[in-house]
Order: C-alpha cells, then sequence, then structure tokens
C-alpha cells in the first residue's frame, strides 16, 4: 500500500492515489491531492467537496452525478469545469473518499 | 383475509406472484398485481429484433396466459404509495390496501433527460432498442441503412442489462457483414465508462473482441446534450462525436411513482436492504429487480435470484422472524457475440466476472468469459426457459441464487 507526504503527514492511499483511511483526511491533504490534480481549491471547490463529505457520511457512498445535482444543487457543467477530466472520481479523491464503485 | 400487492407484472412482479402463490394458503392471503400493461415482454428479445432473429411476436405474451392462477391482475396506473396508510392510490380515483407491498416497477429509458436527445431526430436517426416499439422502429431504420456512421451509445450507468450496447456492437457488426454493408459502416462504442465494461478482467477481453471486429470505442464520454441539425453528441467536457445512426440506451430510472411516493433516491430507486432486500424505510415493503438501488447488475437473472431470497423473508416476516434469506448480488448473463456465438458472465456483489467453465468446473458445459456456440445456444433456448421455467416459478437446475467459485480462474490465471 503506497503511503504518501501530504502537508507534511504520512497519508496511505490505494494505487491509483484513493485515501484508504478517510481518518488520515484534513483540509492540508485535500489542497495537496487538489494540487497533483492541477486543481487549486476555492469556496466553488469546497462546496462540492463538503457536499461530498456529508452525504458519504450519511450513506456510506461517494454520489454520483445526479445526486450532487438533485440533492446537492450543484450543476454538471460546474462540476466539470472545477474538476475537469471525470469530476466525481476527481472529487472523490480529493475528498479523502474511495474511488466511486460501478456496478456491473 | 390479508393482501399482498405486487406493483408491476414485469419479471420479477410475475416471478414473485408464482412463487408466492405456491407457498401463501389461498383462504388467508389474497394475491394481486398492478400493472398499466396489457401484455408482457420477454425483454432480452428486444436485442434481437432489429436483426430480424425475433419478430414481433416471439417477445410478448398477452398478460392473461402470464399471471397465475389464484392471483388477481388489476390493468391501472398507479398514482402513488401512501405507505403510512398501508395503501396505493391509482389514477382512475380507486386505492387498493395491503398488508405486505412489493415494488417491482422496474427501470425505464428517458431520453428526455437529455438536452436535444428527444428532439427531431428521436426514432429517425436516434434509436434505442430497450422497449418493443423501439425495438420496432430501429428494425425498420435498419432496413433503409446504407452505411455510414453507426454509433452504439450509452448516457450514464446504471442501465438495465449493462452487456446489451455491447451485444447490439457485435449483432451489428454480424449484421453488416452478412449483408455486404460492413465495408460501408464505421462501427463506434461510446461510453461513459474508462472501458468497454465495468470490471477489469470483462473489460479487457470485451474491448480486445471490439477491436478485432473493428469497432473503435470512446470512452469517458460523458454526453451533455444532442445537437440533432448537426447529427452530433457533446459530451460536458466538449468532446463531439458525430453519427448518421445513433442507437443510445438513454438514462435509465425507476418508475416516476416511486418519486410521487416519497420512496425513491435521486434516480428513483428504491433504497433497499441488498441483502433482505426489504426496503429501508419500510419493514412491510419488498422490493425486487430494477426497482432496487442495490449494487449489482439490473438483469432478468437477478431478479430471478432474487425471487428464491424474497419469498423466504416474506414467509419469514409473515411469521414474525428476522429476515434470514441473504442476496449475494448474484448475475448470470449471456452475451451474444455474433456469428453464432456468445459469452457467459457469472458475478456478484464481491466477485467479478471471470473466465472458467459453469455451472461444473472443467465439464461446463457453459464456458465463462469466452467466446463458444453453446453460449450461443444457451441464449437462445433462454426464451423458452423464461417463459416455461421461470415465470410459473419452478427451479432451474444446478443454478442456485448464491454464486459458486466452482469452475471459475482466478484473476492471475484468468484472461
Amino acid at each position: 500500500m503506497p503511503t504518501k507526504i501530504f502537508a507534511g503527514t504520512p497519508v496511505d492511499t490505494d494505487d491509483e492515489g484513493y485515501l484508504v483511511n478517510h481518518a488520515q483526511w484534513n483540509k492540508d491533504v485535500a489542497a495537496a491531492l487538489a494540487a497533483e490534480e492541477g486543481i487549486t481549491l476555492t469556496d466553488s471547490h469546497w462546496k462540492i467537496l463538503d457536499f461530498i463529505d456529508k452525504d458519504f457520511k450519511e450513506r456510506g457512498a461517494v454520489p454520483g452525478m445526479r445526486r450532487m445535482n438533485k440533492i446537492g444543487n450543484i450543476a454538471t457543467k460546474d462540476l466539470y469545469s472545477l474538476f475537469p477530466d471525470g469530476p466525481i472520481k476527481k472529487a472523490a479523491k480529493i475528498s479523502g473518499y474511495p474511488k466511486p464503485a460501478s456496478c456491473v | 383475509m390479508k393482501t399482498l400487492l405486487i406493483l408491476g407484472a414485469g419479471t420479477g412482479g410475475t416471478m414473485m406472484a408464482s412463487h408466492l402463490r405456491k407457498k401463501l394458503p389461498g383462504n388467508e392471503w389474497n394475491i394481486r398485481i398492478i400493472d398499466r400493461a396489457l401484455d408482457h415482454y420477454y425483454q432480452p428479445g428486444f436485442l434481437f429484433m432489429p436483426f430480424g432473429i425475433y419478430s414481433e411476436k416471439d417477445v410478448y405474451r398477452p398478460m392473461g396466459r402470464v399471471i397465475p392462477k389464484g392471483v388477481e391482475y388489476t390493468e391501472a396506473e398507479v398514482d402513488r404509495v401512501d405507505a403510512d396508510a398501508n395503501r396505493v392510490l391509482l389514477k382512475n380515483g380507486n386505492a387498493a390496501g395491503y398488508d405486505i407491498l412489493i415494488v417491482a416497477t422496474g427501470v425505464h429509458p428517458e431520453p428526455e433527460q437529455v438536452e436535444g436527445m428527444a428532439g427531431p431526430d428521436w426514432r429517425k436517426n436516434i434509436h434505442e432498442f430497450y422497449t418493443f416499439e423501439g425495438a420496432k422502429a430501429l428494425a425498420a431504420r435498419l432496413k433503409s441503412w446504407k452505411g455510414g456512421r453507426l454509433v452504439v451509445h450509452v448516457c450514464e450507468m446504471p442501465i438495465k442489462c449493462p452487456v446489451a450496447p455491447l451485444e447490439f456492437c457485435f449483432l451489428a457488426d454480424a449484421w453488416l457483414t452478412q449483408h455486404g454493408l460492413r465495408d460501408k459502416t464505421d462501427i463506434s462504442y461510446v461510453t461513459p465508462l474508462s472501458g468497454a465494461f465495468t470490471k477489469p478482467v470483462a473489460s479487457g477481453i470485451l474491448g480486445r473482441l471490439l477491436g478485432e471486429k473493428r469497432i473503435s470505442v470512446v470512452h469517458d464520454f460523458a454526453i451533455a446534450r444532442v445537437d440533432p441539425e448537426d447529427h452530433r453528441m457533446v459530451s460536458w467536457d466538449e468532446k463531439e462525436v458525430t453519427y448518421d445512426l445513433l442507437v443510445t440506451v438513454p438514462p435509465n430510472m425507476g418508475d416516476p411513482m416511486i418519486e410521487r411516493s416519497g420512496l425513491g433516491d435521486e434516480m428513483n430507486f428504491v433504497p433497499t436492504d441488498k441483502h433482505t432486500l426489504q426496503s429501508k424505510a419500510h419493514k412491510n415493503i419488498f422490493v425486487i429487480g430494477d426497482a432496487t438501488d442495490v449494487p449489482t447488475s439490473k438483469a432478468g437473472s437477478v431478479a430471478h435470484f432474487e425471487c428464491e431470497v424474497l419469498t423466504e423473508n416474506i414467509l419469514g416476516h409473515i411469521r414474525g422472524e428476522e429476515l434470514t434469506a441473504h442476496f449475494d448480488g448474484h448475475a448470470n448473463c449471456f452475451i451474444e457475440s455474433g456469428h453464432g456465438k456468445g459469452f457467459l458472465l457469472d458475478f456478484n456483489y464481491d466477485q467479478e466476472p471471470l473466465t472458467g467453465t459453469f455451472p461444473f468446473p472443467v465439464v461446463g458445459p457453459m464456458k465463462l468469459l469466452s467466446e463458444s456456440r453453446l453460449n450461443h445456444l444457451g441464449k437462445m433456448a433462454f426464451k423458452w426457459i423464461y417463459w416455461n421455467v421461470l415465470l410459473p416459478g419452478l427451479p432451474i437446475p444446478f443454478v442456485g441464487h448464491k454464486m459458486s467459485m466452482a469452475g471459475k480462474n482466478l484473476p492471475s490465471k484468468a484472461a
């Protein structure tokens, strides 16, 4: 299991860079994960990350696009502009949660 | 007299009626199904209609021939479930009470969810094959096909029968070859996934097969809109795919009645315990098949396996016991690969589809995740099995609801 140093703290990740233990996540880690993706976090990013965090704690899963739209009131075009190239996967990674599962 | 009410007379609802009618005493339990349809459709057959393999008559039977004896059928549209009052309100103004409710209302393609999709090109140059009307219209459209850009497309996951669009690609390749049109047709498979399929072993094998058949794959394509004037799809990150004929799988959502009843999530799927199949919100509501949010394939085989578990759990619920039957997410799907051959997948919540033999080690006779003529014959035989074994609630020998690892190659040996 790879260990990375983010914001001076060792963090365990899986092979794709998703945090294995959410307890190791904090806002500095999020900023470092975002920087790896070429993203500088703003309030708009945090609105989305906060929704993922809240929703994951309630349901135990990263919300999909429609849940972001309908429950989080977050427009798809905003997700793509803030987290380009796969916004759900990227936002999940920066939030410190697992890669969203895809059912067969 | 108590009432067990089933909403939906598709695969899951009809099978549950068959199973429970045999188990629940007729003098104690009234079993009633409500659905708006006049006919029952064999939905796996829709895939074959565009290519003339099945005719319209192969895929439906009047509801009266399918509903089990001793089960009351009501043709009506449901307005909503009033779960607090244990009753269902119908659009015709009537109401139906229940002691136990089974929600089996399935999923439906909703092209209106994508900007421009249901516009002027719909059923002209944009088609789908997940409905009887859609498959019929696509069959007519293919008759006039002279070549060009054929794009097979999935809007978003989850969808009913996730292998069906791949099968459509393979069957189109075979059909176009037979009709001397293959060299005049570019086939693309456009998917929101990062590969041909969701799980790594199957994705690798099916991706290679697409390549061998000269079908190009456009992955990670999240559709934002269709521009019907220019016959093109545009993704949220402004990628474009143009088409002469677009065969799409629109977003799949649960019945709007679920939303009106306040029973669903954002996709109108009912939050359901993935092992017991009991609604998370109401102890006397159970859910089966595509109407659930359980994390496995939306497919008839899943509903079939769920039936065995759900029957046990409903009987346990009636006896006031804890629900002990557990569903493991088992799915079993034939994949037509064209030219009289097919694949077979067998998997569950925890185990991705692997290579090997099914149902027995070594002798099979079916082959998992590799092409064989027997797999194709299995798929074609399935129509008879569906009408004569599954819907009447009879068991299929050697294929139980719990997935078996017998005959499966572990990932290091697979592929």
